[in-house]
């Protein structure tokens, strides 16, 4: 369980927050989605998350205790990262030296890390692709294997920010798909950012953030019946979503339960 | 283009040579390297030359397609023959131009020292076109080990070189496409004067080093959120295994070097 106890957070150059009191509560488990235009703040949040943020006002707590300087590493060590960028967060040479490159710096031993790497790529479904170079894979492909590299420390909060932004919709439905399985295998808790509103579906809350706050948290029903402070807060709920809703306002089914039938 | 270049270049396979031990196989090509130096005569250089053949064929890699990986250096290869032919004198005058003469013993030199320089590319491209880069690096780390006793960063430079050599190929897609996009906007460091084919290159140069360091700073994030501390101590996912195929590599290449010294001492 994380949660946030009115965080502010400002950049050094900067004069507004880029967290303006933050207040949140992340069930063990859940999936919650984090959505808001650009530069509302979800890539701060996620740092803040990741315990990579310094000098906050607030407090952040994981599983009830208190995050200090001294215990931010230990408390942060369950917590895996995807990037919006496939590229930039591919730190080994071939695929199976960038998976095993977190559990290097764990300093896992060798034997056990050869059996994690294959695991985890036999999850994310890239094993044939181990020996391969990065440059040898498609975006999508390569966001699995940033999946695969998170999955390999066992976390117990997997955060994506906008990890499917830059993916052609083949890749962003692998990419999806793939997060649902992982989190119905393992039960872990997944923090999805993104701004594309359609991939929510499947969270248990959504938060809707605009200039470092969180503007309305709720379950995909309440923010997709909510177009108006979606707009204020420059989101646009697509097409399909709000002909769907507009169908399912004349019967009694709900869109959570529309998706769990389809 | 740049895409013949062989230099540099890895082509996975299962060779023997493969299969080596990256630091036997940098033991091995600078020991080769020292051995080149030995030769002196026909009989030395032909011995060589029948030694990297055969290295080349057990690589399980085309002979053919070594030598166009020279052609690109030719260039390189036809002035040091020049040079020698034209500035070392000796034996009998072959031509004689009035200002300028060329001597059998230019010609002979010219030939050996040319025979020496490919000798000496051949074996590098050997070696990088059968070791992976991450394998080379990974290599040179363990062999540099020791100096980190003097305070010497090895794991640090290490992890640079792999990184380095990881983001070669993404920034050389992003120069193709800087280009492609510069060019669709009317901008050429092909043609026009000194002054805009400048400024067609800062076109091109800006925005690489902007994404560059952009890039630099999310892989600073990835690696810190995947635990990775410059101090802390890691364990290695790749193993070096120091094999008895490495050790009779080693063997034979002192062989070599004793038969050149050899051919030496019996005057051939
Ligand atoms: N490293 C930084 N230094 C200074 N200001 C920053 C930095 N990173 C972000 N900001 C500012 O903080 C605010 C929030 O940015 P943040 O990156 O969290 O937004 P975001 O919601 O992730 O946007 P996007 O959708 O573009 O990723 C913005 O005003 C941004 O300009
Ligand atoms: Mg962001």
């Amino acid at each position: 369980m994380i949660v946030l106890n009115d965080v502010t957070y400002k950049y050094d150059d900067s004069r507004r927050a880029a967290l303006d009191n933050v207040s949140l509560r992340i069930e063990r488990g859940d999936w919650i989605s984090i959505v808001g235009a650009n530069g509302s703040g979800k890539s701060t949040l996620v740092k803040l998350l990741m315990g990579i943020l310094e000098t906050y006002e607030g407090d952040v707590s994981i599983n009830g205790i208190k995050v200090t300087e001294e215990n931010t590493r230990a408390l942060h060590k369950n917590f895996s990262i995807v990037l919006q960028n496939p590229d930039n967060q591919f730190v080994g040479a071939t695929v199976e030296d960038d998976v095993a490159f977190s559990l290097e710096n764990l300093e896992v031993p060798r034997e056990e890390m050869l059996e994690i790497v294959d695991t985890v790529l036999q999850e994310v479904g890239m094993l044939e692709y181990k020996k391969h170079e990065p440059s040898r894979l498609s975006g999508g492909q390569k966001q699995r294997i940033a999946i695969a590299s998170a999955l390999a420390t066992d976390p117990d909060v997997l955060i994506l920010d906008e990890a499917t932004s830059m993916l052609d919709p083949q890749g962003r439905r692998d990419v999806l798909k793939l997060v649902q399985a992982v989190h119905k295998k393992r039960k872990t808790t997944i923090i999805y950012v993104t701004h594309d509103l359609t991939e929510v579906f499947r969270s248990d809350a959504v938060i809707v953030m605009n200039q470092g706050q969180v503007r309305l948290k709720g379950s995909v029903d309440t923010i997709y019946s909510n177009p108006h402070i979606l707009e204020e807060n420059n989101l646009v709920l697509p097409f399909e979503i709000k002909i769907s809703t507009a169908l399912l306002n004349q019967s009694i089914m709900s869109y959570a339960k529309l998706v769990r039938k389809l | 283009m740049l895409s013949k270049v062989l230099i540099g270049r890895y082509i996975p396979g299962d060779s023997v040579i493969h299969a080596l031990d990256p630091r036997s196989k940098i033991l091995l090509t600078v020991l080769f390297m020292v051995i080149v130096f030995l030769a002196n005569s026909w009989a030395t250089y032909i011995t060589l030359i029948l030694f990297v053949l055969i290295v080349t064929k057990v690589a399980g890699l085309s002979i053919r397609f070594l030598f166009d990986g020279l052609k690109l250096i030719l260039v390189l290869f036809i002035f040091t023959f020049l040079m020698h032919v034209f500035l070392t004198k000796g034996g009998t005058v072959l031509v004689d131009g009035g200002f300028f003469t060329i001597e059998s013993e230019g010609i002979i030199t010219g030939i050996f020292i040319t025979l020496r320089l490919t000798l000496l590319v051949v074996v590098t491209t050997i070696l990088t076109l059968t070791t992976s880069p991450i394998e080379l690096t990974h290599g040179l780390e363990r062999m540099f080990q020791p100096l980190k006793r003097i305070g010497f960063p090895v794991s640090e430079v290490a992890m640079m070189m792999s990184i380095s050599l990881r983001f070669i190929p993404t920034l050389m897609d992003e120069t193709e496409k800087i280009i492609k996009a510069q060019s669709a906007r009317g901008s050429s460091f092909r043609m026009g004067g000194l002054k805009e084919r400048f400024q067609a290159l800062l076109s091109i140069f800006i925005p690489l080093f902007v994404s560059a360091f952009k890039r630099a700073e999310e892989l600073a994030v990835a690696m810190d959120v995947r635990g990775y501390n410059v101090k802390g101590k890691r364990t290695s996912y790749r193993l070096l295994e120091w094999k008895s195929s490495d050790t009779i590599a080693i063997i034979i290449m002192i062989l070599l070097a004793a038969l050149l010294f050899g051919l030496r001492a019996i005057g051939l």
